[in-house]
This record gives structure tokens, C-alpha cells and sequence, in this order.
């Protein structure tokens, strides 16, 4: 099971931070050529997030590289250095349409065939930033088979429907269409950056949040809060005990050839067990919650 | 690759390193390295400014660097980046640059 709770941005600019990133040790890390770098560092930055992504520090982690949006001057030579750079995920910024993934892919699949890369290797994200995005959320994930996650970009999408960030009112409807498209789609969801790095209590009711509503984890910008993010992500240890029990009796009923399956008195179904047993593996792969 | 103007590229910050790339004397090729690390691994540094230096084709010029204990990554990106800007808008060849 792949976990990808914490998607960890980096500017794509900075070298000390390119250089140390990985010990922070998120799920992914991502780096970003498009809104953290000045128009005149995108070459720059560029160049440095092609030999970074080659360089063996971050051979056992995820790479993702948000470029520039490909109607602008930098998109194509962003994509260029991420694919020939070996990036795992492009994140494509300000998707509006299924159309919008279909022209990037086309363009990965010359830049991989040119550069030797196996075809179909480089994988996408769609990040939804607009009204537009969001109602065409679930022709966006499903447009092709490297599509891997959306993620809704809160910052954006708030101004384009003429509102603020607050207390998540402002995002709940975009949350429950960008989460029902990537069900539909059998892919990843990614949540909105929490901005105010000072105030975990905030944070975590945030996380608490979308954890429920199933988003599968959150961009990050800064690596403070990758424990608080993990932690809040991992199961307790009553939802594990539970689990195993669930998991026990199941087992016990198939090896009975029993077809309803009961736990102190209650009727368990598949989609219990199921979900018994994505807890169990949660619990392997991220400990328990502390 | 013919460096045409002054260039820089990178910052001061640690972790980084800053070149400056000039036309230089004709059939000369001068480069200054400074850095905190030199002791250790100034011949790698050294090594690594060569190695990008000839896959571009950069036979003359006046090329310093100011290193700040960068990785190898970041040597090979800055040099390529100041280089890039000195000869202007050109189309990147990837391959050059690996």
C-alpha cells in the first residue's frame, strides 16, 4: 500500500533546501517550479530540479515536480526537465478540463519516447484551482491512465469563486467533488496547503477533517508538519485491536463456510472487513497513532 | 558553447554557489574556484566544473566559482544555468546537460 499522506512542496530555486529535503521524509516530495520561484530563477530553477531529481538522495522517496501551466513560456521546458529527470508524478496546476491532461500527456509521451524513458512511465496529478476545474473534476480524473491524483489548490479556487479562505464552508463542496472524482476514477486525493505554519490546533482540525471525508493526504509547505500529519493519519490503537478482531472472525466464518459473519452479536459485511483490513495495513505501514 | 556575455547564476546561501561566467582572453579557459570546503574536495569540485565545462563545449572563457559546500547536483545546475544565460535564448539540449 502506497501511503501518500504528506506531499511536501520545495521550491524548485532553493539548493539548501533541495539539498535536505528528503530527511524530513514525506510520503512525496514535490518540487515546485511554478508559484515559488521568481519569473527570473524559472530557468534556474529548472536546471537545478533536473540534476536534483538524479541525484541518489531522493532514489527511495517519491518525486513529483509541479511545473509552470503549459500556455505559458515555461511549461514545455519545465516538462522537459522533469521527464528527462526522472520525476515519478507531474502535477499540472490549473486544470480546467480533461483536455488540459490529455495535451500534457501527449507531450510526456515525446519527451519520454525522445529521451529513452519507457513510455507511460511518467505518471500525472491535475491540481483543480478553479469553478471550472472543480465541476469538471470527475472527466479530469478519469482522462488517463497515468493519472495517479487530483488535488484541489484552495488559494485559487477561493478567489475564483469570489470568497476567502475560512473555516472550510468556502470548500466544501469543491472537496466533495474532487474526492467523489478520484473514487470514481480509482485514483488519489490530495487536499489544499494549510498556510499558517504557527498554528497546529488549526492544522490538525483541518486534518482531522478531510481524513474523514477520505482525502488521502494533504500538500505540505512546510516539514513541521509532516509528523502532525502522520500521526493524525494513523489508526489508534482501539481502530487496530478492532480491526483484527473483525479480520479474525471473517477469516473464522470463511474457514467455516459460513456467509454471515457476526462480532459480539452485530452482522459484519464485506465493506467492514475491507475496511478492517485497511487499517491493519495503515497500522503496518505508519504505526499507531500517539 | 561560446559565452558571449557576463553571466551569473546561484546565491551565497549555504548549500549553493555562485558563478560568474565572462568571455575571457581567446584560446584561454580560466577558472577560479573558491570555496569553504576546498581542503576536501576541491578536486572533486574541480572535477565536476570540467566535466560540465567539456560536455557543453566550453573551451575559453573566464569562469568563477564561489562555493558555499554545494552538492554535486547544484555545481553541475549553476555552472549550466550561468553558461545558458551567457549565450542567451537557445534551445536546451537535455542531453548536454545530463
Amino acid at each position: 500500500m502506497k501511503l501518500r499522506r504528506s506531499m511536501l512542496f520545495m521550491p524548485g530555486s532553493n539548493s539548501a533546501m533541495l539539498s535536505t529535503a528528503f530527511v524530513f521524509k514525506p510520503d512525496s516530495i514535490m518540487f515546485d517550479l511554478e508559484d515559488a520561484v521568481a519569473l527570473r530563477e524559472k530557468d534556474a530553477a529548472r536546471i537545478l530540479v533536473f540534476h536534483a531529481l538524479q541525484h541518489p538522495l531522493y532514489k527511495d522517496i517519491e518525486t513529483v515536480v509541479r511545473i509552470n501551466p503549459l500556455d505559458t513560456p515555461f511549461g514545455l521546458d519545465d516538462l522537459e526537465a522533469a521527464v528527462r529527470g526522472g520525476a515519478h508524478i507531474v502535477r499540472l496546476p490549473k486544470t480546467d478540463s480533461a483536455d488540459d491532461v490529455r495535451r500534457l500527456e501527449a507531450e510526456i509521451a515525446r519527451i519520454e519516447h525522445a529521451c529513452g524513458r519507457e513510455v507511460g512511465s511518467t505518471q500525472l496529478m491535475a491540481a483543480v484551482e478553479s469553478a471550472s476545474g472543480v465541476v469538471n473534476a470527475v472527466s479530469i480524473a478519469t482522462s488517463s491512465p497515468r493519472m495517479m491524483g487530483i488535488a484541489l489548490a484552495g488559494f485559487d479556487y477561493v478567489m475564483d469563486m469570489q470568497t476567502e479562505r475560512g473555516d472550510g464552508t468556502e470548500l466544501f463542496y469543491a472537496r466533495c467533488a474532487v474526492l467523489h472524482a478520484a473514487r470514481v476514477a480509482k485514483i488519489d486525493a490530495f487536499d489544499v496547503v494549510f498556510s499558517d505554519v504557527n498554528d497546529d490546533d488549526g492544522f490538525l482540525k483541518e486534518v482531522d477533517l478531510i481524513r474523514r471525508l477520505g482525502f488521502n493526504g494533504k500538500s505540505l509547505i512546510n516539514p513541521r508538519q509532516i509528523e502532525l500529519l502522520h500521526n493524525a493519519y494513523a489508526p489508534t490503537e482501539e481502530d487496530v485491536e478492532y480491526a483484527r478482531r473483525v479480520v479474525a472472525a471473517a477469516d473464522k466464518a470463511e474457514r467455516e463456510g459460513l456467509g454471515v459473519i457476526a462480532l459480539n452479536g452485530k452482522m459484519i459485511d464485506a465493506p467492514i472487513v475491507n475496511h478492517a483490513r485497511r487499517v491493519i495495513q495503515s497500522a503496518l505501514a505508519s504505526g499507531v497513532r500517539k | 558553447m561560446k559565452i558571449i556575455k557576463e553571466a551569473v547564476a546561484g546565491t551565497l546561501e549555504s548549500s549553493d554557489l555562485l558563478v560568474k561566467v565572462a568571455p575571457g582572453l581567446p584560446d584561454r579557459l580560466d577558472i577560479h574556484i573558491r570555496s569553504e570546503v576546498m581542503r576536501q574536495f576541491g578536486a572533486h569540485i574541480r572535477a565536476v566544473i570540467d566535466d560540465t565545462l567539456g560536455k557543453l563545449g566550453v573551451t575559453e572563457g573566464d569562469i568563477t566559482v564561489e562555493d558555499k559546500g554545494a552538492l554535486d547536483c547544484a555545481i553541475r545546475a549553476r555552472l549550466q544555468t550561468a553558461l545558458l544565460r551567457s549565450v542567451g535564448d537557445v534551445k536546451i539540449d537535455w542531453e548536454k546537460l545530463q
